[in-house]
């Protein structure tokens, strides 16, 4: 290996169709031919130090920068140039040459190595220029498209804009009808209610009489049940005792479940016991609430809302609602963390429904003609109201709606708007994935299995000189032992709006490739033959 | 996808909810494994064993002698050998064990050599044997028994000296036989004898006559009482059926005057081993420990049972042949206090003197020890490689860099990843691919949707002049479906269970059978299956990865394989520590087969055990990428070498967990100088190609790694030299320094073969390190400045992250090739450089190896060029070591740098033929650096450069 490396190439390179000779240094670029100039003391690029001209790619390494060799692979940091004529040339660090691997389409790497490379630079350059072709025309087309694009979203924002406004002057209309009609409906329902309390106190008043009757047949039980128990003193020692109206809980008067010592003792009046006599003036406090041992369980009054059916005021051993309930509640709360649990029954809360009352035996008798009348009013005028309520949340809404819609960045020229509440799926062997452009991916098995979110909408995450070209989903579903699902949109120029391919780079990290007319740029010029002038 | 990986990992979770979970409790202490439990009740103390010196016999190659226990009266057959090289092979076994007892084969790489070993003197109570040379005396003293190993009036080790010798000898199960035969000898006899009527004649006779010996002397059986876990034992849902009941062993070995022991791999523990008083002794059981924890000694993936001592006076190994489950108990003593008897005819008593004394512990087989007697750490590695053979010669290639992820996903990946590393500039040789690159976890198989071109990509890699490493897992998919399992299942190679039928536990596939490797039959046919025909899509840039070969059960007691289970007629219990050894060893086996004997081959191993270095490399298991994991590849691959097996390396990055930027980058520069060098990481972390931290980090992770490429000459000459020697590639200090004391414990730094001191950067934001710089009068110079340090001085280095503190030692040449490629395989024909580092007396020496980096060539037709190098006098001459040797090599010499020399006037090259020539060259003052411009001498001519 003592021979002297300066090789110099021959480089016939094509451009108008003239044939030029061109001699300079193997591995040298036409744009610094001039420093290598035969015969002459060649001084590194760097200027750090002139070596005789038969140092120049001898082998070795003279230069720090490398300059000296830039046709060998001598030094760690140089760099070889392959003129590639007819595909486009390139630089390659100098360690891949003579490395036996083929890395310039027109071989000149690989000029000592054995290794056998055929030059498939036209072959390259074909192909390329196909490409840049078929990739011209989709450009172009796809502008085409764009451009259309632009013009409906404009169109269409223009027209959400116009019809937010007109729905906010409807909307005030709206309002001023729903404070007239509250006026209305208040001013009925006065008479109404005034109508009610007369009819009802009258029947109160007929209820009374008889109730009382009942009342001392009922208290004179209580009073023999109370007592009965513990001691068997009944004959002798007839009292109530502060610890027995305690095992009644449903006099509870705070409704925290228990009966305290200090809640007995105020049913009772504050005395410890009482007797028969006392026991009279103690009765009108607990009568409402007292159930007779003796009697099933009162069901809930009927107006009791469902919410406070939960908190039980009698403390009974039986749990009037299944255990479900609450790992079902707990279930929805980490639903995110797991999405294995989606096909478990979701059973509805067995809220037992209100039987009739037996209080309501003797039912109070029908509204006089009047009063009918007057209720009859007062429910015109609530449900108009109720109804013109309506219509404005409903109102609301849409212009919400629109407003967020308008919020979104859908691009420099709104190109994007198209994709708003569009999806675009893609099946693989075994998934079918689902994106949602500003909303959401999914993922779902092929063959049944329920879905997985890949991310919601986050924001546009491309390089900073065009930031449409990616979209950040972010969020999905957590993965075992890891972080929340993501996917990254790459968007492409294609006449189509499709999804091509999905991958998971990184686990629970997912890449979509996503082609769309609105990222189409417009065709630069119309030249596609490739650099072949760059060399001359 | 995630969703279903993530559902099936989940499955894997339910199914062994005490296999795959960081937990210390799934693995035995001492106390909860009922052998060791039991032999740790007996403490130091008279031994029970007497040695029946009317029993002697000796032949030319060794000595036979009767112990007996006072206790039970059960009687041991001692065999006494002395072997070539100063070892001494101490064999103890029942005399008439009930059945045989397992002995391991395969691990010796043939019969040691023996040497006579003759009698000196013997009287009523002892026996002196001479060992030869320098006065070496083994003496037996008789009662209670001991054996002595003395040189001149020093004690070298003393084996039963604490009476801690143990035999648990084999024993008819009471519940079987004792509530059903009467006392008398006759009648229990006859009852025995229809017990094992089915057994031959020959066997009934030596029951018969195990019977009388138990009975003879005072006429008395002296029935032990069992002990819980005599016969069966329970941890955690797993039950031991133990048929065979007990049969643990153990001894002890006293060091008088050692404080420093090491060895016993693998344990995550500092290199010098620990006092296991008050604690566990350190466990050598080949488990799949997930997520290991630092600094104790629980068990891990491989054992080697394997002990060097190290003294200034001498060093000494233990070598415990034995692949049951063993314990190694570590206490400090005082030298003298069980000094008695004849012994004391030989030997000064210091009382003052440390000790180090050790204990044994293995739960079946026999007593097999070899104690090899040094006395120098060279001379251990040469014993210790007599034994058990050498480490493999790696093809150059697997040297390189090496690139792993569980998993790369398809073939689409692969090819990005390895064009991610051409557009980075960054060489790499392997790239991996685990588990799920396999159909369903079918091994020899390729998933048909991600992987359906297998050869195109293996092609697109050779075209690259690069490698792949495609796993095969000895655990197969109990799966009717499939070839390999079908073939298996109809020839019978199954291990059994413990009533018969074919074991299966879970692994990744699910329902797994387990391939009997200690059946040489199943390993030749395993082995047949890595044909290029056999094995669909391979070719021969592909090698294999052995994992979960401990075996790894992840239902399995401790996630391994039931120690009932059988392996023909030997239990599991027996085998478990060999059968990592043997899946490797099939392996290794298949790919040589499949080039016809041609090829060298590479297999990564998870489990081992002594005799694994034949096979190929190591890797330390699934560790974390945490800083003190980083910390702790120093000693366990160190811990690996001292035991014989070099290619050592661990997961650059860290396993489990991400790795910041810093951390990611600190173990490449670490990574890049221990010998295997791989980055791995597991499927839930984010993806960590070189390339993916930012282009600073990307550049310093670049030049790590290209330094590893422009040292492979210097790696590859050493694996070359650890192939021939057994000497490990990475040394600790004490190895190359063995008189200075400071460096017996230092684990933070070490040597790669004597010439490098490398002392990597392991803590976090570390803006300085000290290194210690060992050897009176050496010198150092740093490897990237070039400056230099005198030797025996604590050296404080400021850092930055491009920092990676290594040495070159003052006397020593070292050969790089410093035209970093893409790949080894493309930098094989290019130039060397010469690093000739002087001493303090202006010399230095160093070897230059070449061969076909690749090829048995090198052992089979002794094609290779083996340079001695050596500057003396100003004259640097280049003298062939092997002449008988040939081979031709496009590689030249370029360059010759001359570290701490002075300025020549002239610098003259004298070819082989006579010519001269003269050299230029460039002298830097500042550092007195001389730099040789472009001898072009072909590496493997002779040559002398003379300096005037």
């Amino acid at each position: 290996m003592t021979c002297v490396h300066l090789l110099l190439t021959l480089v016939f390179a094509v451009s108008l169709g003239t044939p030029v000779e061109i001699q300079r240094p193997r591995g040298v670029p036409l744009t610094k031919k001039q420093f290598y100039v035969e015969n002459k003391p060649f001084t590194c690029l760097d200027g750090s130090r002139a070596i005789p001209f038969d140092r120049v790619n001898d082998d070795y390494c003279d230069c720090k920068d490398g300059s000296d060799e830039p046709g060998t692979a001598a030094c760690p940091n140089g760099s070889f140039h392959c003129t590639n004529a007819g595909y486009r040339p390139m630089f390659i660090p100098s360690s891949r040459i003579n490395d036996g691997i083929c890395d310039c389409c027109d071989t000149t790497d690989e000029y000592n190595s054995g290794a056998k490379c055929e030059n498939t630079c036209k072959e390259l350059g074909r192909k390329e220029r196909e490409v840049l072709q078929k990739m011209a025309e989709i450009t172009k087309e796809g502008f085409l498209l764009k451009q259309h694009l632009i013009e409906e979203a404009k169109k269409g924002q223009q027209e959400k804009k116009s019809k937010v406004t007109d729905m906010q002057g409807n909307k005030k209309q709206l309002d001023e009808k729903v404070e007239v009609l509250r006026t209305v409906k208040e001013t009925a329902e006065q008479p109404e209610k005034e109508a009610k309390e007369r009819h009802l106190k009258a029947w109160e008043e007929q209820k009374a009489a008889i109730r009382l009757e009942k009342d001392k047949a009922k208290m004179a039980e209580a009073f023999l049940f109370l007592t009965d128990d513990e001691d068997g003193l009944l004959s002798l020692c007839i009292s109530v005792s502060v610890s027995e109206l305690q095992s009644h809980a449903e006099l509870d008067a705070d409704a925290d479940g228990t009966l305290t010592e200090t809640e007995a003792q105020g049913l009772m009046g504050g005395a410890e016991q009482v007797d028969t006599s006392t026991f009279e003036s103690v009765w009108p406090n607990i009568k409402d609430k007292y159930h007779s041992e003796s009697q099933p369980e009162e069901p809930a009054p009927v107006e009791t809302p469902p919410d406070e059916v939960k908190e039980p005021v009698v403390v009974n051993d039986s749990e009037p609602y299944p255990e479900d309930d609450i790992s079902e509640e707990e279930d929805e709360d980490d639903e995110d963390e797991d999405d294995y649990h989606e096909d478990d029954d979701k059973a509805p809360p067995t809220i037992k429904a209100p039987e009739k009352s037996h209080e309501d035996e003797e039912a109070m008798p029908p509204y006089d003609a009047d009063t009918q009348a007057l209720i009859d009013a007062a429910q015109k005028a609530r449900d108009d109201f109720e109804e013109a309520e309506k219509a404005l949340r409903e109102m609301d809404d849409q212009i919400r709606n629109i407003e967020k819609e308008l919020s979104f960045d859908f691009g420099p020229d709104a190109e994007f708007t198209y994709l708003y509440s569009q999806c675009y799926e893609l099946t693989t062997s075994e998934y079918i994935y689902r994106l949602c452009p500003f909303n959401r991916i999914s993922q779902k098995p092929k063959y049944g299995g329920s879905e997985t979110n890949l991310g919601t909408w986050g924001s546009w995450s491309g390089p900073e000189n065009n930031k449409y070209l990616l979209m950040k989903y972010e969020h999905g579903t957590g993965c075992w032992q890891g972080p929340n699902r993501s996917t990254t949109v790459k968007l492409t120029c294609g006449k189509e709006t499709v999804v091509t391919s999905t991958s998971e780079p990184s686990r629970c990290e997912y890449l979509m490739e996503f082609t769309t007319p609105a990222v189409c740029q417009e065709p630069a010029n119309t030249d596609l033959s490739p650099h072949d002038h760059e060399e001359l | 996808m995630a969703a279903s990986r993530g559902r099936w990992v989940l499955l894997i979770v339910l199914l062994c909810v005490s296999a795959r979970a960081v937990d210390r409790s799934n693995f035995k202490t001492c106390e909860q494994s009922a052998f060791c439990k039991r032999q740790k009740e007996l403490k130091p103390g008279q031994s029970p064993y007497r040695a029946l010196l009317d029993t002697l016999e000796l032949s030319d190659s060794r000595i036979t002698l009767q112990l007996i226990n006072d206790n039970n009266k059960v009687r041991l057959l001692l065999e006494l050998y002395r072997l070539q090289g100063n070892m001494t092979r101490v064999k103890i076994n029942e005399l008439k064990p009930l059945k045989p007892r397992y002995e391991v084969p395969d691990v010796l790489i043939s019969d040691p050599f023996t040497e006579t070993l003759s009698v000196v003197s013997q009287d009523e109570n002892s026996l002196v044997l001479s060992l030869g040379g320098k006065d070496q005396r083994l003496i037996v003293s008789a009662q209670p028994f001991r054996l002595d190993i003395v040189e001149g009036p020093q004690v070298l080790v003393s084996l039963n000296s604490r009476g801690l010798l143990a035999f648990e000898h084999l024993r008819a199960r009471k519940d079987t036989i004792s509530h059903k035969i009467s006392s008398t000898v006759g009648s229990m006899w006859d009852s025995l004898k229809s017990i094992f009527s089915s057994k031959s004649e020959l066997e009934q006779v030596t029951e018969q006559e195990n019977v009388e010996q138990r009975t003879d002397e005072d006429g008395q059986i002296k029935e032990e009482e069992d002990k819980p876990g005599m016969w069966e034992e329970t941890f955690k849902s797993h039950t031991d059926s133990k048929p065979n009941g007990p049969s643990s062993i153990s001894l002890d070995f006293s060091l008088p005057g050692v404080e420093h022991v090491y060895g016993i791999p693998e344990h995550a523990d500092t290199l010098k081993l620990k006092n296991t008083d008050g604690s566990d002794p350190y466990r050598l059981y080949n488990l799949d420990v997930f997520q290991y924890e630092l600094h104790n000694p629980m068990a891990l993936y491989g054992a080697v049972p394997v002990l060097i001592s190290h003294s200034t006076d001498r060093t000494m190994g233990i070598f415990w042949l034995n692949a049951a489950e063993t314990w190694v108990d570590i206490s400090s003593n005082t030298a003298g206090k069980m000094m008695f008897g004849k012994i004391l005819d030989f030997v000064q008593v210091s009382s003052e003197a440390p000790q180090t004394d050790v204990r044994w512990i293995s739960e079946s087989g026999i007593i097999d020890v070899f104690i090899m007697l040094g006395p120098k750490p060279a001379d251990v590695f040469t014993q210790y490689a007599s034994l058990t053979g050498t480490q493999s010669f790696p093809p150059l290639t697997a040297l390189a860099y090496h690139q792993c992820r569980w998993n790369y996903n398809d073939q689409e990946d692969v090819k990005s990843v390895d064009q991610g590393f051409d557009e980075h500039d960054i060489p790499y040789d392997f790239i991996w691919l685990d588990i799920e690159h396999a159909d369903g976890k079918r091994y020899f198989t390729w998933d048909p949707s991600k992987f359906p071109q297998p050869k195109e990509m293996l092609q697109g890699l050779m075209d690259k002049r690069r490698k792949l490493v495609a796993i095969v897992d000895p655990h197969i998919r109990v799966d009717s479906g499939y070839k390999i399992h079908n073939e298996i299942l109809s020839k019978n190679f199954y291990v059994k269970n413990k009533d018969g039928g074919d074991y299966e536990g879970w692994c990744w596939p699910g329902n797994s059978g387990y391939p009997d490797f200690t059946n040489p039959e199943m390993r030749a046919w395993w082995a047949s299956k890595f044909a290029y025909e056999q094995y669909e899509g391979s070719m021969e840039n592909q090698y294999v990865w052995n994992d979960m070969n401990e075996p790894s059960v992840f239902n399995g007691p401790e996630v391994t394989m039931h120690k009932d289970a059988l392996h023909g007629g030997w239990e599991h219990r027996d085998v478990h520590n060999l059968y990592g050894l043997y899946v490797q060893k099939a392996t290794a086996d298949g790919l040589v087969e499949r080039s016809g004997g041609v090829e060298r081959p590479f297999v990564l191993t998870r489990a081992f055990f002594a005799g694994s270095q034949r096979y190929g490399a190591v890797w330390t298991g699934d560790n974390a990428a945490e800083w003190g994991h980083l910390k702790i590849s120093i000693p366990m691959c160190l811990s690996l070498g001292l035991a014989g097996i070099s290619f050592c390396g661990a997961d650059v990055g860290g396993f489990f967990k991400h790795p910041s930027a810093e951390l990611l980058v600190r173990w490449y520069q670490a990574g890049a100088y221990q010998p295997f060098f791989r980055a791995h990481a597991h499927i839930d972390t984010p993806r960590r190609e070189p390339w993916l931290f930012g282009p600073e980090n990307t550049a310093l992770i670049r030049e790590a790694i290209r330094q590893r490429y422009a040292l492979l000459p210097y790696w590859y000459q050493l694996f070359y030299n650890a192939h021939r020697t057994g000497y490990p590639v990475m040394r600790p200090l004490w190895v190359e320094y063995p008189d200075d004391v400071a460096t017996f414990s230092i684990e933070d730094e070490y040597l790669i073969g004597k010439d490098l001191l490398v002392h990597p950067v392991t803590d976090e934001g570390a803006t300085a390190v000290t290194a210690y710089l060992p050897g009176k009068g050496e010198v150092w110079y740093d490897v990237h400045t070039f400056q230099k340090h005198d030797g025996e001085q604590s050296l404080y280095i400021p850092v930055t992250m491009s920092s990676i503190p290594v040495f070159q030692r003052g006397g020593s040449i070292i050969c790089r090739k410093d035209r970093v490629r893409r790949s080894s395989s493309c930098m094989e024909n290019d130039p060397y450089t010469l690093y000739a580092a002087l001493n303090s007396q202006g010399s230095a020496e160093g070897e230059l190896y070449i061969d076909d980096f690749h090829t048995f060539n090198f052992e089979k037709a002794k094609q290779f060029v083996h340079r001695h190098l050596s500057f003396s006098a100003n004259t640097l001459s280049s003298r062939n070591l092997a002449p008988d040797s040939q081979f031709s090599t496009a590689s030249w010499i370029e360059k010759i740098v001359i570290i701490g020399g002075s300025q020549p006037s002239s610098a003259t090259l004298k070819n082989a033929d006579g010519t001269e020539s003269a050299l230029e060259f460039e002298f830097d003052s500042t550092l007195a650096v001389l730099t040789l411009r472009k001898p072009g001498v072909n590496a493997a001519a002779d040559w002398t450069v003379i300096l005037r």
